[in-house]
Order: structure tokens, then sequence, then C-alpha cells
């Protein structure tokens, strides 16, 4: 543990608090109302995406010279927002979230021409498609391990084939990196666009996360050029446990929601002549929901916040992850339980919330903070 | 700006007391933990000068560090010392003078001649009753004022220190009829007559901390021995008030004593670790779910389960060196760290199978020492129901 000048400290900056009133604000309005008809309907609200640019997150962490703020890459930052979008709604926070994800993992990894491409292609006025390109399908995908492989060839371009899973916007994406194993060197990173030659896609659908346009991408011998491979400071661990606080943040948002909807539902619902919440067997339930949130939360924050500082964070950041998917997972079927049967239909959101959590074990390099 | 790393004189202060319980501590866990002694383990005699020699070196670290508002003052650093503490053994860091429960209640309110008067204060806590725990309003001792002294009447069971202790602070009522607001706390010098250790507890574990039962019969005390305000609130308002006062005292300690769990926790999946070691079995931070064994996946969670007890600990003492009213949080991290130490320390046992199990190694101890502190100081039901008022708006008439 490493030991420190600064002091132990939950207030968040004033920009980062000034950036949560107006993020909240928007994941109430323009997220949680609309997020039972996305999910029926298993796709995003019309417009959705482009009014996610006016919170202006992709322009934090460019420097002023590639036309952005210059806030810096802040994985704090990172986690308050994901926290309060997935609060709106988790689906559409992963959709909103999905190109800033790619904006830091080029600025963690690309090189400086990919940083100026991304900037010019991400950082606009209206909403660009882009996304990470990791998860493959099947059980027990691991990412040291990827059955995607790339051939360097002599030219020193590269063959891509496999098969990738999860990929957000799919055909849409004007930009997706993709990671493939490349034998000698591991897992690395690959700049494509969705049209490239002998790229296909296939809509996927799951269990939850229906509003989120997920597709299977199929990769055969795709060519790219050696300038498509990001830099070779490249680190899958570090990566790799970015997405892992990601994942805990959007644990943290929608297990808020859902104990933000069961408070009033189990205060008012009455049995046997008062509120279910006088009894101890559901007051308790509820008592653990708020303390292993609080808990989650506190795990991500601090993960977040030794990355930030570039400390190493891989333990902090996997410990956050096993706990988040173990208690998300808890609150979510604890939020249908408290509402009875009336909570297994969908008149109520907790059935989504449930379906939704489940996929916080699957999600791997989805997001980064 | 958010930062859940302690500051470097919290951490400077941490090792030192690592090292403490390391040498001083641990060579004494088993011995007392066999002989489970009425009179304080002689050595400790010895350790608490070492003790307190390293504290007053370090006097002016004390000073609570601030930036900008932000404060981490005694209740972040008493955290992370108990819980160091308790890395050791937390049957001798009950049984340490300077950490008797009822020290701080003392020096809040004592004035200059009683603290001479009084002497060096090793003061326990006399509050449970045959029949009244954790519902501590209930209380049935009484305390009745005769001239210029209050009379005491009643039994105290589970005093921490009772036998070994030299005063006893003890809660009694000064009216029945009137409730909760009647409920004082009262300085007992050993050695008043009246006063007896009656019953020395025989326990599951830290058995080297006294457990006493007391007995008070016509005992009586100065008038200026009662502890704070005399009066007794007028209006039902004021005296719902005034206990709430008192309860509120449990807002910082019950951080304090969840943080005995994080330590005792730490301690146990510290040697888990370290007997698998000699297995070649060693934690992989970046491994995959699906590459792992059964031991290591119960030992990811474990550690998941012990950082996030720490967390909420440290969280409700930062609020309260804040003045942020932390009441659900230090019940949160009560509830949690109570739950979470018992489980670690159980599971650990499990881990290590007759090595665990045996005597020969110290998990048994912990896994014994753990059940306590989640009892104490408020059972995780307790919290639980505190907690659940806070999150679901209830008065306690409502939830019960």
């Amino acid at each position: 543990m490493t030991s420190t000048e600064l002091l132990f400290d939950l207030t968040p900056t004033e920009e980062q608090q000034m950036t949560r009133e107006v993020v909240q604000r928007f994941a109430r309005e323009e997220m949680a109302a609309a997020a039972r008809a996305a999910d029926e309907a298993g796709d995003l609200p019309e417009g959705f995406l482009l009014k996610t640019v006016d919170l202006g997150l992709n322009f934090m962490p460019l420097p002023e010279a590639l036309g952005g703020v210059g806030a810096g890459r802040s994985p704090v930052s990172n986690v308050l927002n994901i926290e309060d979008l997935a609060r709106g709604d988790m689906s559409m926070a992963i959709a909103a979230l999905a190109p800033l994800s790619v904006i830091n993992c080029i600025m963690d990894f690309g090189t400086p021409a990919q940083q100026e491409k991304i900037s010019q292609t991400l950082a606009t006025a209206d909403f660009t498609p882009a996304a990470l390109a990791l998860m493959e399908p099947g059980i027990g995908f691991d990412a040291r391990q990827l059955k995607t492989r790339a051939v360097v060839q002599g030219d020193g371009s590269y063959i891509l084939s496999g098969a990738k899973s999860m990929v957000v916007f799919g055909p849409e994406a004007e930009i997706l990196v993709v990671f493939a194993d490349t034998g000698e060197e591991g897992t690395q990173g690959f700049i494509l666009e969705a049209d490239t030659a002998g790229v296909s896609f296939e809509k996927e659908d799951y269990m939850g996360l229906r509003p989120l346009p997920l597709y299977a991408m199929a990769l055969q011998d795709v060519s790219v050029p050696a300038s498509a491979r990001l830099h070779e400071n490249f680190d899958l661990d570090r990566m790799m446990s970015l997405g892992k606080i990601a994942t805990t943040a959007l644990a943290v948002g929608t297990s808020q929601a859902t104990l933000d909807y069961v408070v009033p539902y189990v205060n008012e619902r009455v049995a046997f002549g008062e509120p279910i919440s006088n009894r101890q067997a559901v007051a308790f339930m509820v008592a653990d929901m708020a303390t292993e949130i609080e808990g989650m939360r506190l795990m991500a924050y601090r993960a977040a916040a030794q990355a930030e500082r570039e400390m190493d964070f891989s333990r902090s950041a996997f410990l956050a992850h096993r706990n988040a998917i173990k208690y998300g997972m808890k609150i979510g079927t604890d939020g249908v339980q408290l509402l009875g049967g009336h909570g297994f239909t969908r008149e109520h959101p907790v059935e989504m919330w449930y379906r939704n959590l489940r996929a916080l074990a699957t999600l791997d390099g989805m997001l980064l903070v | 700006m958010i930062n859940l790393e302690l500051p470097k004189k919290i951490e400077d202060t941490r090792a030192l007391l690592h090292q403490f319980s390391l040498n001083g501590l641990r060579p004494l866990s088993r011995k007392y933990d066999l002989l489970e002694q009425k009179e304080m383990p002689e050595e400790l005699y010895d350790l608490v000068k070492l003790l307190k020699g390293g504290r007053s070196q370090s006097e002016k670290s004390a000073e609570p560090a601030a930036d900008g508002g932000n404060i981490n003052g005694s209740n972040l650093s008493m955290v992370v010392s108990s819980a160091e503490l308790c890395w050791g053994d937390v049957g001798l860091f009950l049984a340490l003078p300077s950490i008797g429960l009822g020290n701080a209640a003392v020096s809040a309110v004592a004035t200059e001649e009683q603290k001479a008067e009084w002497g060096d204060l090793f003061a326990s806590m006399a509050i449970t009753e045959p029949g009244a725990g954790s519902d501590s309003a209930a209380i049935k001792t009484t305390a009745k004022l005769d001239g210029d002294e209050y009379v005491l009447n009643g039994t105290k069971i589970f005093v921490t220190d009772g036998y070994r202790s030299k005063q006893v602070v003890v809660w009694a009522s000064l009216d029945l009829k009137l409730g909760k607001a009647a409920i004082k706390s009262f300085l007992v010098p050993k050695g008043t007559p009246g006063m007896t250790v009656t019953r020395v507890e025989h326990k599951l574990g830290i058995r080297s901390s006294d457990t006493a039962q007391i007995v008070l019969e016509d005992c009586r005390v100065p008038k200026a021995n009662l502890l704070g305000n005399p009066e007794i609130a007028k209006t039902a308002e004021a005296r719902k008030k005034a206990f709430g006062g008192v309860m509120q005292t449990f807002d910082n300690t019950r951080p304090m004593v969840a943080a005995q769990a994080v330590g005792l926790a730490r301690a146990a999946l510290d040697m888990t670790l370290e007997l698998l070691e000699e297995e070649g079995i060693e934690l992989d931070y970046s491994k995959s779910y699906h590459q792992m064994s059964a031991v290591e996946s119960d030992l990811y969670d474990l550690e998941a389960e012990y950082e996030t007890a720490r967390l909420l600990v440290l969280k409700a003492a930062w609020m309260a060196d804040n003045k942020q009213p932390n009441s659900k949080n230090a019940s949160m991290s009560k509830a949690k760290a109570g739950r979470m130490g018992n489980q670690v320390a159980l599971k650990c046992v499990e881990i290590c199978g007759q090595l665990g199990y045996s005597k020969a190694h110290l998990l048994e101890k912990f896994a014994r020492d753990s059940k306590i502190i989640d009892i104490y100081e408020g059972t995780q039901q307790i919290q639980q129901l505190i907690v659940a008022r806070q999150v679901l708006g209830k008065s306690s008439s409502e939830l019960k």
C-alpha cells in the first residue's frame, strides 16, 4: 500500500460536482423516463444518442490541441458519469459511453496519428458510433487467449480472422477497435472501420440490455495496415482493469436505481394492515441493499482514484468487479423479490434491472474508465 | 478530490502499530487464550509503556490534517489504529488499559479536579443487564440522590474489562418511570463500597479480555460523579432528544468496533495466504474467473468482502471527522464488517483444513474471536434496523 501526502477524501471536485448535476438530470429526464419503452422496442429512443453529445463527455479527456477540453484522463470522472447514467438506464448508458471508451483506449494506448484521427471523428457536434470489440462467443472468454487471430504479413500489415460478440453499434460504427491474438506479441488492438472488406455483422439478442445495439462480428481475412495497430505501449491488463472499474460503476448506478424504486414501493404497499416495510424481513433486505451499494461504490472510487494517480490498481479493480458482479445480481434479484408477483410483471422496471444486472459478469472491456 | 488512500501520517502510524502487533501482541496470543485469567497479562504493562512512548513521540502527528476543509482526524486514525492492533490480537487489544471503553465518556466531561482524583483512566462501560441488551433504554439499575451522594442499585453483565479496569462507568436511571431520558452515567472507582465483581465469564473467544458481572448494592458515589447533565428533560420531545444524544456517541464508536473486524479478517487472510503459499497457491489479480480453482475463487471473494468492509469503515470515520451526520454509515460499517470478519475467519479455517482447525495455528482462535464483533456494540441485526429506518424514513415505533 502506497502512502501518500494526499488526504483520504470522498468529495468530488467542483467540476465533477457540476457535471454530476447535469448528467443526473439528463439521466432522470431523458433516460429513466424512456427506459421501459426502449426495452420493449429493443431499440434506443429516437434522437437519444445525439442528445448525449450536449453532455460534452467525449471532449473531456482530449487535449486542447486535439479540440478537447484538456481536463485530462480521469477514471474517477468516468466512474461518476457511468454511475449517474446507469442510474437512468444501463443500456442507454453503455451506448452513450461506448465512443468515450474508444477515446480513453486510444488516449492510453494509441499512436499520435490514431489520437488525432479519433479526435477528428469522435469529438464533434454529431454522435459518431464507435466501440471496442474485445469479447468473443463461447463460455470461458479470456482476453489473454483470444481466438481471433492477427497474422503479420511481410509488409507489416495484418490479416485478421475470427469472431467477436457483443460489439456495440456493429455495422453502424465508424471506428471499431478489434482485439486479436498476434501469437508472439499476445493480444493487440487494431483500429478499423465497420465497412472494411471481410467484415460482416449479425444482430444479437440478449436477455437484457435490449435497447443496446449489439452485434456478432465475423472477420474473414480482413487486411489492416500496420498503422492500424495500437501503440507498442498497449497494456492488456491495464485495459481489462479499466474495464472492470467501468462494469462496477454500471452495477452501482443500476443497483441504485433499483433501491430508489423499491423504497417508496415497500413503504406504500400494505399487507396485514400496515406497510410491508414495517417488517424486518423486508426492511433488512433493503438495509443490506443500501449497504452493499455503498460498498460497491467505494470500491469503484478507490480503484479509479488509484488508476488516476498511476498507482497499481489491478487488485482494487479486480476486487471491485468481483464484488459488483456478486452484489449487483443479488440486488437485481432482491429488487424483484421485494415487489413480489408485481415485480415479475413488466408493469414495473425491477424485472428489467434484474435482466440488465445479469449482464455484469459477461461484459468485458465494453466500457473503459 | 476523491482519494481513498490513507495519508502518510496515518500510514506511518499504522506501520508502527503493525510491528507492535507482530512482535508484542502475537507472541502472547495463544498463551492468554489458554490461560483465560482474570488478571491483566503482565507483559501488557511493559507493552503499554512502549506504545505510550511511541504515541507521545508521534503526538504531533495526531494533529488533524486538513486540506481545504477536508479533515483526516482522530476518527480516521483511530479506526486504522484499532484495526492494526486487532490484526495482532482482539482480546489483548481490549485488555489494553488505554482502550477502556469508558475512557472517552469520562474525559469528555470530567473536571480537572476529578481527573486528578480519579487518577489514570482505565474505565470500563457497564450498560448491559440480564434483562436489557440491545434495548439499553430498558435498564433497571437505579440511582437515587441522597444528600450529596447518589446511591446505585442493580446488576450489570458483559462488562468488558469489568474486572481489571480501575473505574466503571455505570448506566443507571434516576427515575424508572421517566424512561430513556432519566438514564445517566456514573463513574464508580473500583473499591467503592457496594460495588462487587461477582463473576467473570468464560467465553468462546477473546478469552484474554475479561468480561465481568458487577453488582451494585447501595453503592454510594459523590453527586459530581454523574457524567454530564444531571437534569431530566421536562417534555417528551426533549427526553427523546436527550437519549438520542446518548445514542449518538455510538455513531463514533461503531466504526471503531467495526475496525476490529477489519483487522481480524486481515490477520486471518494473511495467515491463510501464507499457508497456501507453501502449497504453491498464490493470488493473481489478473486471472480470468474461468481459469481459477475453487479455493482461489473463495479467496478472491473473501478479499473483496474484506476491502468493501474496510472502505465502509473508513468512510464512516471520515464522515465523523468532517462533522457529517454518519449514523447510517456507522451502522452500515458495523453490520458489514461484523458479518465479514466472522465469515472470513470461519472460511479461512475451512480452507486451511486441519491446519485451520488446529490449535497449532491461530486461525481457529481468529474464528472464535470474530463472532463477538458481530454482536457487541450493537448486533448485526440492530445495525440493519438502524440502516433500514434511515433508508426507509421510519421511526423506531414503525419499524421495530
